[in-house]
């Protein structure tokens, strides 16, 4: 074990091409982010009113303040474009927006899925399939290297925006078919309980069923996010340093060159700690929610 | 005055099934129905369709004025008229009892938390569980469980309740304690459509029973003609059958 290649280049796989004398900026982006998700899944917070609309605050509050840091520009911090973007920041970045939006558009999928109009249903069906049976690497190539063919010349879209839009039609499709597996589950009488106290669908959707649905397919759905977690290291085949893409890159100088066990070993460590974590939660969160008790 | 609810030659087909043969029933405000009959009878699916959750295939079905139909608006309009107890209960596992009796009213009726609350507290207590309210159902015994259901369907102020057989999920021990809950609302005027083999209460509450067989209203009656006289065949048979079991 080489503990002067670690210490001697440990900023570069954490935070890739990024300039080196900005780094507390992503560092400082990333304790935020980690103060912000661990509150919000503090049990029992988002119960009570007046924590809830703190939290509802802090959110958009938070996630101004990293773009501001990442960014730049402001506050005379100098502007780093998010080419240069790398790391465990650019990992954390692809993995919870792109999670985040999947989750959204999932429920909005299952839902279409188990519509009664056949439109509906039929474009979620497609989009699910579509998604589904497309290699996550042929969707980030599109999104890099095929996009600019498809629009107008001069429309451009940033890189890790499109990078980051691929992954998470591509995710919503596995998620969305394991929230309908949980919207099955649902015995057929709560749907008649919902109906007879004259609640709307959408009403019974986000009361009743979802809540219920959800709650059931955790476990496949944290081994989604897992699985994204992961996956966020194939933009490297589209030129963007990660995480692994950083260590990669970490070995690329004469003086070290050869190594591979030491910067892959400490990568595998932080991608295992934060997979252990999420684990964990969703083991407290399922013991919380009771499920399996019904 | 219109009555509490009207059918009129109501069919409901399941493919070649006929579930119901053109059913023509008329219930008056504050009258007290039991219906009875052998399974596959079409007991249930008569009352689903009062309420909606079936689609009857012909003939009118009107709650309070109201025709039941797909047309915009009635639906709503007719299930703020209508509560259901269902035989598996049908509550929401994820809901205290409390909530359970809140959702409705606050969400369908608009009501406001604090007042949705208190009645349903009152309820819970009219049913004589309010100390289970902040229990979850899957907490609850059976016969605690359909009383919270009862509780529920009272919650929605409704004018009409229809129990679709709310002690056939039961252990023995347990139903009386439901059917003392059915015979106090019976009490109280409200109107009730009842499917149940339970002939004592049916003895004890009902205006009239109303007999099925094969999707048919073969008999209506008084109790005391119905239990005299059964009709038919049929009836009788289904008469010496649940009597024998009641006296068990």
């Amino acid at each position: 074990m080489c503990w002067a290649f670690l210490a001697d280049r440990w900023r570069l796989i954490l935070f890739g091409p990024y300039p080196y004398a900005q780094q507390w900026r992503p560092a400082l982006a990333m304790v935020l982010f980690a103060l912000l998700v661990g509150a919000s899944l503090a049990p029992g917070l988002w119960a009570r009113r007046g924590s809830r609309l703190a939290l509802g605050l802090a959110w958009p509050a938070t996630i101004a303040a990293i773009a501001a840091l990442l960014w730049g520009g402001v506050l005379g911090l100098p502007p780093v474009p998010s080419r240069l973007w790398g790391g465990l920041p650019l990992t954390m970045i692809l993995a919870s927006v792109g999670v985040s939006g999947a989750f959204v558009l999932a429920i909005l999928l299952a839902l279409g899925r188990r519509s009664d109009m056949p439109v509906i249903r039929a474009i979620s069906a497609g989009f699910i399939e579509f998604f589904r049976g497309v290699p996550l690497v042929a969707l980030l190539f599109l999104a890099s290297v095929l996009f600019p063919y498809f629009v107008p010349p001069g429309w451009t879209m940033d890189v890790l925006l499109r990078a980051q839009i691929a992954f998470a039609l591509f995710f919503a499709a596995y998620m969305a078919e394991a929230i309908r597996g949980g919207l099955q589950a649902i015995p057929r009488g709560q749907y008649a309980a919902c109906e007879s106290l004259g609640l709307t669908y959408w009403q019974a959707q986000r009361r009743i069923l979802l809540p219920q649905a959800l709650r059931t397919v955790i476990p496949s759905l944290v081994n989604i996010f897992i699985a994204a977690f992961k996956d966020t290291s194939l933009v490297v085949i589209i030129s963007m340093i990660d995480l692994l893409g950083a260590a990669n890159a970490s070995t690329a100088e004469a003086k070290w060159w050869g190594l591979y066990i030491e910067p892959y070993l400490f990568v595998a460590l932080i991608y295992l700690a934060i997979c252990a974590v999420m684990s964990a939660y969703s083991r407290g969160l399922e013991h919380r929610l009771g499920v399996g008790e019904r | 005055m219109s009555a509490a609810v009207s059918m009129r030659e109501v069919s409901k087909r399941y493919g070649p099934l006929t579930a119901l043969d053109r059913v023509s029933l008329e219930v008056a405000r504050g009258e007290r129905i039991v219906v009875c009959g052998p399974s596959g009878s079409g007991k249930s699916t008569l009352v689903s369709c009062i309420d909606g959750l079936l689609d009857h295939d012909e003939g009118r079905i009107v709650v309070d004025g109201i025709e039941v139909s797909r047309a915009a608006g009635t639906l709503p309009a007719v299930r703020r008229r209508v509560a259901m107890v269902f035989q598996q209960f049908n509550l929401f596992p994820h809901l205290t009892a409390l909530e359970n009796c809140t959702v409705g009213p606050e969400l369908a009726l608009g009501i406001g938390r604090a007042e949705a609350r208190a009645a349903a507290l009152a309820l819970l207590e009219r049913v004589r569980i309010p100390e289970q309210a902040h229990k979850y159902p899957a907490q609850l015994s059976g016969g605690q469980q359909q009383r919270v259901a009862i509780a529920r369907a009272l919650a929605m102020r409704p004018q009409v309740i229809l129990f679709d057989e709310p002690t056939s999920a039961l252990d023995p021990e347990m139903i009386r304690e439901v059917l003392d809950v059915m015979v106090e609302l019976a009490g109280s005027g409200m109107t009730m459509i009842v499917v149940t083999h339970e002939m004592g209460f049916a003895r004890e509450v009902a205006h009239r029973i109303v007999f099925m067989d094969s999707g048919r209203v073969v008999q209506d009656d008084p109790p005391e003609r119905f239990f005299a006289a059964p009709a038919t065949d049929r009836a009788r048979d289904f008469l010496s059958h649940v009597l024998r079991k009641d006296a068990a």
